[in-house]
């Protein structure tokens, strides 16, 4: 079993990249891998409750990290200076996560065999 | 070392394709595996033999499958990502294939890196 970390980077909408890489997330799951994700700068938003997108024509797809947990995904983890930046805290969010400290973060990334980064 | 690389983004829109093509090249000519390129989100579009660019300009999709004939490299689209986009089998380049996520997974699990290409 290998560690691998899917380091989210963008907002939800705009570009595909989130949309996709959960799909990726949810596959690597299935392989039985040992899986983290990460939050950090915009990439926060794609956790953040309420979003609505009806007036973009483009579907609501934050539904899926709730589901997350019944794939054995569960080590979330989100960039406490990017929520910060963006005026949030762990109370936006809309499922249980670990906010880290840049340091923090640093070495959960040292200790990877595989990071994708979206 | 066995490297797999992972393309994220299109052909002559963004530099992505060329530098992965460039290290594979490099990382071969030192001795290196390739053992896969996987192809995602736009990075598909790498593999439409439908490309026609300017007679003065790089060839990136043949440029592609001539490496992978050279030096046997498995080149695979993201089966998702592909239709999504309009890349079918009877679009294909010679040497590239479709298939799923697994073969990233996989590649993550066989190779000893995995590189990324891509913003």
């Amino acid at each position: 079993m290998k560690k691998f970390m899917f380091v989210n980077r963008k907002a939800p909408y705009g570009t595909i990249y989130a949309l996709e890489s959960l799909e990726v997330v949810l596959i690597t799951a299935s392989f039985d891998q040992d899986v983290s994700l990460v939050f950090l700068d915009d990439g926060v938003y794609e956790l953040v409750k309420g979003q609505q997108t009806k007036d973009i024509g483009i579907k609501n797809f934050s539904p899926s990290y709730r589901a997350l947990e019944g794939y054995d995904v569960e080590k979330l983890y989100v960039d406490k200076q990017s929520l910060e930046q963006r005026g949030l805290n762990e109370s936006d969010l809309l499922v249980p996560v670990e906010v880290l400290d840049t340091k923090a973060m640093a070495a959960l990334m040292a200790e990877q065999d595989v990071v994708l980064s979206f | 070392m066995k490297f797999g690389l992972l393309v994220n983004e299109g052909p002559y829109t963004h530099q992505a394709t060329d530098t992965a093509y460039q290290f594979a090249v490099a990382a071969i000519a030192k001795g290196h595996e390739i053992q896969r390129v996987f192809f995602y989100h736009d990075g598909v579009n790498n593999a439409t033999r439908l490309t026609e660019p300017p007679q003065d300009d790089r060839h990136i999709v043949n440029r592609w499958s001539a490496l992978a004939a050279e030096h046997k490299i498995d080149l695979v689209v993201c089966v998702a990502a592909a239709l999504r986009r309009g890349i079918k089998d009877e679009v294909l380049a010679p040497g590239f294939r479709i298939s799923g996520l697994g073969q990233l997974v996989d590649s993550g699990i066989k190779a000893d890196r995995l590189v990324t290409f891509g913003d």
